[in-house]
C-alpha cells in the first residue's frame, strides 16, 4: 500500500474468518486511521493457513496483534473493542487505569 | 469404547509405572500428573514421551510453558535421552510456548486458538500419538481472564480426546486442591500425585495413582527414584500372599544349626536372628551368605552399620573370607547408612537392587536400623512389602534384628515375628562372671525343630554350636561348662579306669587258671605215659617169658603141658 516502509508495522493474528476476527480487524484499521496518520501497515495473517508462523511470534491467543516497529515489540490480545488499552499497549498513550 | 474389554492403554514404558496402572495411561485420553515443585512431573512427562518414541514407536509433541527447547534437551541428556536425535528422526516435537505477561495488553475478547493451531501443527507434522503440555497452568500467569482460560482449557481437553492423542498435562500442586488452578476439574480419566516431601531431615519422593476412571489401579503411595535411567517406580505393595512355598532345605552355613532345624532352612523363606550387641549376628548372616554362594547362589548383603571392608575385615578373624565370592560376583554388597535415604528410599533402592542383581538370598543386617527412619509401623509395611516381594520370587531372607538388652527380645519383635518364618535367639547368660551365648529356635514354620539352647561358640573357624551343660544348678555355660565338662570328664576317666584294672585281674584270674588247668593236665599225660611205658614194658617182658618157656619146652620136650597151664593161669589171673 505505503510505498515507504512505515513506522508503524502491525502484525495481526487470525484463525479463520470468526467474528472475533473480523471484529479485530475492523476495530485495528478504525484506530489506526484515527492515531497513526496512514504512516503504517496491517499485515494479517491467518493461522489456519499458515500455522507454522504461530511459533515465530509465539501466539497463544487469538486475535493477536503484534506490534514489531516501533521496537521494542508489544502483542495486544482480544477483539480490540477496548480502544482505551489498544492504545496504552501501543505506547500511543500513557497508562493511567487499572489493568485488570 | 463401549466394549467389555478393559479400558485400552498406553504403555508409559516407565519401570513399574505401567505395573502399578495396569499396562499404562488411558490411550487417547488426558492424563493429570501433578505435584509440588522438583518432584520430578517434567521428567515422568519427557519420559512418557522419549519411551514412546523410542519403544513403542509413538511419535510425541512436548509442549512446554516453561523451559525452552534446548534446556529441556540440556535437562534430560544426563538421563542418555537424545531430543534432537528424535527430533532429527521426526519421532519428536518440541513446542516452546513463551507468554509474557508485561508484553500483553489485554483488549477485548480473546481464545486461544493459537495455541491449538500450534499444538495441532505440531501433532499433523510428526502423526503425534502422545503430547505432553508442561505445564500449562503457566497460562493461568500470562492471562488475567481466567473465566475465558477456563472454558478455553476445558476445550483444549475435550479438543485432545476428539484428536485421539494420549495426553500427559502436569499441574503444580495447589494449597487445598490436586492442582493450583483445579486442572483436575478437566482432566478427569487418570490423576497421578507425585510428592517428593521430606520427613525428619530425609526426603522421599512418591507416586499415586489417586484416580483412573474405568480401571483398576494400584491406590498405595509408591515410591519411585530418579537415576541415571530415568523413572524408576518401586510397585513393592502391589505384591499378594499368593507365592508358591518350596520344600527345599538350604543350609544355614552351620552344621549343628542345620541338625537343629532338621535338615536346614526353607528356600525362600524368611529368617529372623536377633539378638543384643555383640552376639554374633552378623557374622551368622555372613555364614548363611558364605554358605550359599558355595552353592553357587547369588546372594546380596544389605549392611546398614559397617562398611564392605570393615565387614570383611572383621569376618576373617573367624575364618570367613568374603573377599573370593565378591571377586566372583555372587554376592552384592551393599552398604548404606540408614539416614541416607527415608525408609521408602531404603525400600525402593534395595528393590531394585533385588531386582536387577536376581538374587536367590538376600541378607539385611540389621533390620532395626531402619527404625531410625520410621515407627515400628512403617517398619513393619516396608518389611512386609520387601518380603512378599521377595516370597514371590522364591528369595530366601536372613534378616538380623539389634535388641536393646534391657527389654525381654520376644516382644520387641513382635511387630515383625508375624513375617518370620523361622526366628532364631541369641542371647546373653550371664553367670559366674561371664557372658556367654545361647542361641535357640523360638519358632520355625513348617519343621520340626530342636528345642534346645545351645551354646553360640565364635571360632576361628567360624560359628560353632555347643550343647548347653544341663545340671544340677540348670545351664551351664562357658567356663562353668567347661569346668563341669572337665569334672565330668575326670570322672569318666576314673571310672575307665577301674574298669580296665578290673579287667585287668580277671584276665589274669583267667589266666592263672588255665595256667593250673594245664598244669595238672601235663601231669596227668606224664603219669599217663609211665603208666603205658610201664605196661608195654610188662607186655614184651611177658612175651620174652613166654618164648623163653616154648625154647625150654622145645628142647626139654617133657612136662611141657603143666607148666604150660601153670604159665596161662598165672597171666589170666592179671586184671
Amino acid at each position: 500500500m505505503n510505498s515507504p516502509p512505515a513506522t508503524w508495522n502491525l502484525r495481526l493474528y487470525v484463525a479463520g474468518q470468526t467474528p472475533k476476527s473480523l471484529t479485530a480487524f475492523a476495530n485495528l484499521k478504525k484506530l489506526c486511521e484515527e492515531h497513526l496518520a496512514g504512516d503504517y501497515h496491517i499485515e494479517v495473517i491467518d493461522l489456519l493457513e499458515q500455522p507454522q508462523l504461530a511459533d515465530g511470534d509465539q501466539i497463544v491467543a487469538i486475535p493477536t496483534l503484534v506490534r514489531k516497529l516501533p521496537a521494542p515489540m508489544r502483542k495486544i490480545i482480544g477483539d480490540l473493542s477496548n480502544t482505551e488499552r489498544v492504545l496504552v499497549g501501543l505506547d500511543l498513550r500513557p497508562f493511567t487505569g487499572n489493568r485488570a | 469404547m463401549s466394549t467389555d474389554r478393559s479400558l485400552p492403554k498406553c504403555p508409559t514404558g516407565i519401570k513399574g509405572l505401567d505395573e502399578i496402572t495396569g499396562g499404562g495411561l488411558p490411550a487417547g485420553r488426558p492424563t493429570l500428573i501433578c505435584g509440588s515443585a522438583g518432584c520430578g512431573k517434567t521428567l515422568l512427562a519427557m519420559e512418557f514421551i522419549v519411551r514412546g518414541a523410542t519403544q513403542y514407536g509413538e511419535p510425541g509433541v512436548f509442549m512446554s510453558f516453561e523451559e525452552t527447547s534446548e534446556e529441556l534437551a540440556q535437562n534430560v541428556r544426563s538421563l542418555g535421552f537424545d531430543l534432537q536425535a528424535l527430533v532429527d528422526r521426526k519421532q519428536l516435537a518440541l513446542s516452546y510456548v513463551r507468554i509474557e505477561r508485561s508484553e500483553i495488553e489485554e483488549a477485548g475478547d480473546y481464545d486461544l486458538d493459537g495455541l491449538f493451531v500450534r499444538l495441532e501443527y505440531a501433532i499433523d507434522t510428526i502423526g503425534a500419538k502422545r503430547v505432553v503440555l508442561d505445564t500449562i497452568e503457566s497460562l493461568f500467569a500470562g492471562f488475567s481472564n481466567a473465566s475465558i482460560l477456563r472454558a478455553e482449557l476445558r476445550r483444549l481437553f475435550r479438543w485432545l480426546k476428539d484428536k485421539g492423542v494420549t495426553a500427559v498435562i502436569t499441574g503444580e500442586r495447589g494449597d487445598a486442591t490436586l492442582t493450583r488452578q483445579g486442572l483436575e476439574e478437566y482432566v478427569s480419566d487418570c490423576v497421578i500425585v507425585l510428592d517428593h516431601r521430606a520427613k525428619e531431615q530425609l526426603a522421599t519422593r512418591r507416586l499415586r495413582v489417586i484416580k483412573y476412571r474405568g480401571s483398576s489401579h494400584g491406590t498405595n503411595e509408591y515410591p519411585f527414584l530418579i537415576d541415571e535411567s530415568g523413572i524408576d517406580v518401586l510397585p513393592v505393595t502391589s505384591v499378594g500372599l499368593n507365592y508358591q512355598a518350596s520344600n527345599e532345605r538350604i543350609s544355614s552355613g552351620i552344621p549343628e544349626l542345620d541338625d537343629m532345624l532338621a535338615g536346614g532352612f526353607y528356600r525362600g523363606s524368611s529368617i529372623l536372628l536377633s539378638g543384643t550387641a555383640g552376639t554374633g549376628k552378623t557374622t551368622s548372616a555372613a555364614t548363611f551368605l558364605a554358605a550359599a554362594c558355595a552353592r553357587g547362589e547369588r546372594s546380596i548383603y544389605f549392611s546398614f552399620e559397617e562398611s564392605q571392608s570393615q565387614t570383611a575385615r572383621n569376618l576373617r578373624s573367624v575364618g570367613i573370607d568374603l573377599q573370593p565370592i565378591l571377586d566372583s560376583k555372587l554376592l552384592l554388597f551393599s552398604a548404606t547408612r540408614p539416614t541416607q535415604h527415608g525408609l521408602e528410599m531404603h525400600l525402593a533402592t534395595m528393590f531394585k537392587q533385588i531386582r536387577d542383581f536376581k538374587p536367590a538370598n538376600v541378607v539385611v543386617d540389621p533390620v532395626t536400623s531402619l527404625l531410625v527412619q520410621g515407627n515400628e509401623n512403617e517398619v513393619h509395611s516396608m518389611l512386609m512389602a520387601l518380603l512378599d516381594y521377595m516370597k514371590g520370587e522364591g528369595i530366601t531372607c536372613f534378616f538380623t534384628a539389634l535388641n536393646a538388652s534391657t527389654e525381654r527380645i520376644e516382644q520387641s519383635d513382635v511387630g515383625i515375628s508375624s513375617l518370620i518364618d523361622s526366628w532364631l535367639l541369641v542371647r546373653d547368660i550371664e553367670a559366674n562372671g561371664e557372658r556367654n551365648r545361647g542361641l535357640f529356635i523360638l519358632k520355625s514354620r513348617g519343621m520340626a525343630h530342636s528345642n534346645q539352647i545351645r551354646e553360640f561358640l565364635l571360632t576361628a573357624d567360624g560359628v560353632r554350636l555347643r550343647p548347653t551343660y544341663l545340671g544340677q544348678h540348670g545351664v551351664l555355660t562357658g567356663s562353668a561348662r567347661l569346668v563341669q565338662e572337665a569334672k565330668d570328664a575326670a570322672e569318666t576317666l576314673a571310672r575307665r579306669q577301674e574298669i580296665e584294672r578290673r579287667e585287668r585281674e580277671l584276665e589274669r584270674e583267667r589266666m592263672l587258671a588255665e595256667a593250673r588247668v594245664a598244669a595238672i593236665r601235663s601231669e596227668y599225660e606224664a603219669k599217663a605215659e609211665e603208666i603205658r611205658r610201664a605196661v608195654l614194658e610188662l607186655e614184651s617182658a611177658d612175651q620174652e617169658i613166654a618164648l623163653g618157656q616154648d625154647q625150654m619146652a622145645a628142647s626139654r620136650k617133657v612136662g611141657a603141658g603143666h607148666d604150660h597151664e601153670a604159665r596161662n593161669g598165672i597171666l589170666r589171673g592179671k586184671p
